[in-house]
């Protein structure tokens, strides 16, 4: 399962989904959305995506994950449109034989996510707003 | 020959528009195409800003040469998450 939503993402769907009964462990990641950024006080957040190109780099993400570590299934939702201060934007859960395998693919995701989905946030401050982008490195090259 | 182009988060904010046709000649590449926004557009110059293309949902390189009907995208820094 690896898609994006305008509505609030349900944890339990994610963590039902990547049940397996080879699995020991289910491993979950949970993006919230916080108050404060760099000492500003944050009011809204509203994320843009390109939706289809974003699933697919999900799923990439997905299976780039299943090449590194023993895993059983892997799901992401991301969340698009006007997120609400403590709300989950991101929720990753993995399932794996062994805790070990199933803790690394989740760290993985998230960090790949922040880097390659086409998934961009506008944090609303008091008086203002700014579309925030993190990327530094070269362009990437995939096909 | 024409290319549709999408534009998200800071972008189509500069330009006011969600999409477009444009008219691009035979050969030319997804860099060409920036380049001519650029012109028409100069909003959408913003300072430092570092772009990938994606050409039919896949990162390509600059020098990418575009076919009619291609989906291109000019992707700001992501900050999903």
């Amino acid at each position: 399962m690896f898609r994006v939503t305008n509505d609030p993402i349900d944890l339990q769907e994610l963590v039902d989904y990547v049940g397996d009964p080879e699995a020991g462990a289910i491993a979950t990641f949970i993006g919230t959305t916080r108050n404060n950024n760099e000492g500003r006080r944050v009011i809204a957040l509203d994320y843009d995506g390109y939706a289809e190109m974003a699933e697919k780099e999900l799923a990439r993400i997905g299976e780039d994950a299943k090449t590194k570590w023993p895993i059983c299934r892997m799901a992401i939702v991301h969340r698009l449109g006007p997120v609400q201060i403590t709300e989950a934007s991101v929720i990753i859960a993995v399932s794996a034989g062994h805790r070990d395998a199933a803790f690394a693919a989740c760290r993985f995701a998230i960090e790949e996510i922040k880097k390659t989905v086409p998934i961009w946030k506008k944090e609303v401050y008091e008086g203002g707003e700014v579309w925030i982008g993190t990327q530094t490195g070269q362009p990437l090259t995939r096909s | 020959m024409k290319v549709r182009v999408k534009f998200f988060a800071i972008l189509r904010e500069k330009i006011g528009a969600a999409e477009m046709t444009r008219d691009i000649e035979e050969g030319g590449t997804v860099g060409d195409l920036w380049r001519a926004l650029q012109k028409d557009y100069p909003k959408i110059d913003v300072p430092g800003i570092r772009l990938l293309y994606a050409v039919n949902q896949s990162y390509v390189k600059p020098d990418h040469v575009l076919k009619d009907q291609d989906e291109v995208v000019f992707v700001p820094p992501v900050s999903g998450g």
